[in-house]
């Protein structure tokens, strides 16, 4: 565990720090503007991939928590805790993009959109799992709790991602130049170097955020320790 | 072009979020790390009472 916590210091860290530059390289110089949208268009290169990590994250904390029911360690509670911290972040960074997009493109910077509107019931099943668990009795009890938001709170992932089909919402496109379907050949190069770069990055800070979750769990275990006068 | 400022504002707003929370998890990090030593140095060593 330790060995790859310090991978991601040492290996993430400065491999992120490079294809984030190349990222906005990408971005802002080698990729056309889109027909239609124009320079606005660029949101989505960063606004796609928050949302393929948020989602991940979601997924990850649906995975921990199972696991943290069925067999009650609480090492898949901390895994769960970090990744919700991370997927209400980058769900947070998707509901601010989506609406600066919105904007200049629909002319309002919000509509009650199926899409728009799941995507917001998740932040929000999110946040308040984050809150439940700072208001519990206990922490095991309030693993537990969240570790139930957590799973039903995933139930709303796939209803966002098939909500524009079900509801045939507008939520569009975006990656259309020129008369023909589908991403241009380098718009895709940049669209795909932006999600490897938001993944990578994403499993950084998960490393980080896990790290502080098990020192955490030191703390509490040396206070408990300190409070009945023996190291465990 | 007249839509640049959105696209200004959207890069600037993802780069103070996540520079926030970077922030934040880096003084956490260091905060909880000082608690641990400072609680360590504190406890008696392992096996005495």
């Amino acid at each position: 565990m330790e060995r790859a916590l310090r991978f991601a210091d040492t290996v993430l860290f400065p491999l992120v720090t490079v294809l984030m530059v190349a990222s906005l390289y990408f971005v802002f110089r080698v990729a056309p503007n889109e027909v239609t949208m124009g320079a606005v268009q660029r949101i989505f290169y960063f606004h796609v991939p928050s949302a393929w990590v948020a989602f991940l994250a979601f997924f990850l904390v649906f995975l921990a928590s199972v696991l943290h029911l069925a067999t009650r360690r609480m090492i898949w509670d901390t895994l769960a805790h970090a990744a919700a911290e991370l997927g209400v972040l980058f769900c947070g960074i998707v509901l601010m993009t989506g609406p600066i997009w919105a904007r200049p493109a629909w002319g309002t910077w919000w509509t009650w959109e199926a899409r728009l509107t799941t995507t917001l019931v998740l932040e929000l099943v999110f946040v308040a799992y984050l809150l439940l668990r700072s208001q519990a009795e206990s922490p095991a009890q309030g693993a537990r709790l969240a570790a139930v938001v957590g799973i039903a709170g995933f139930l709303d992932v796939p209803l966002i991602y098939f909500s524009v089909k079900i509801w045939r919402g507008h939520h569009p496109i975006v990656f259309k130049t020129g008369g023909g379907e589908g991403l241009e050949p380098v718009m895709l190069q940049a669209f795909a170097l932006c999600m490897v770069t938001f993944t990578l990055f994403f499993i950084l800070l998960l490393a980080l955020r896990f790290r502080l979750g098990l020192l955490q769990e030191d703390l509490a275990e040396l206070r408990e320790a300190a409070r009945s006068g023996r190291t465990t | 072009m007249k839509s640049f400022h959105y696209l200004f504002w959207a890069y600037t707003l993802i780069w103070i979020v996540l520079a926030g929370y970077l922030l934040s998890l880096s003084l956490r990090l260091k905060a909880i790390s000082s608690q641990l030593r400072r609680l360590k140095s504190r406890l008696p060593p392992d096996g005495e009472p």
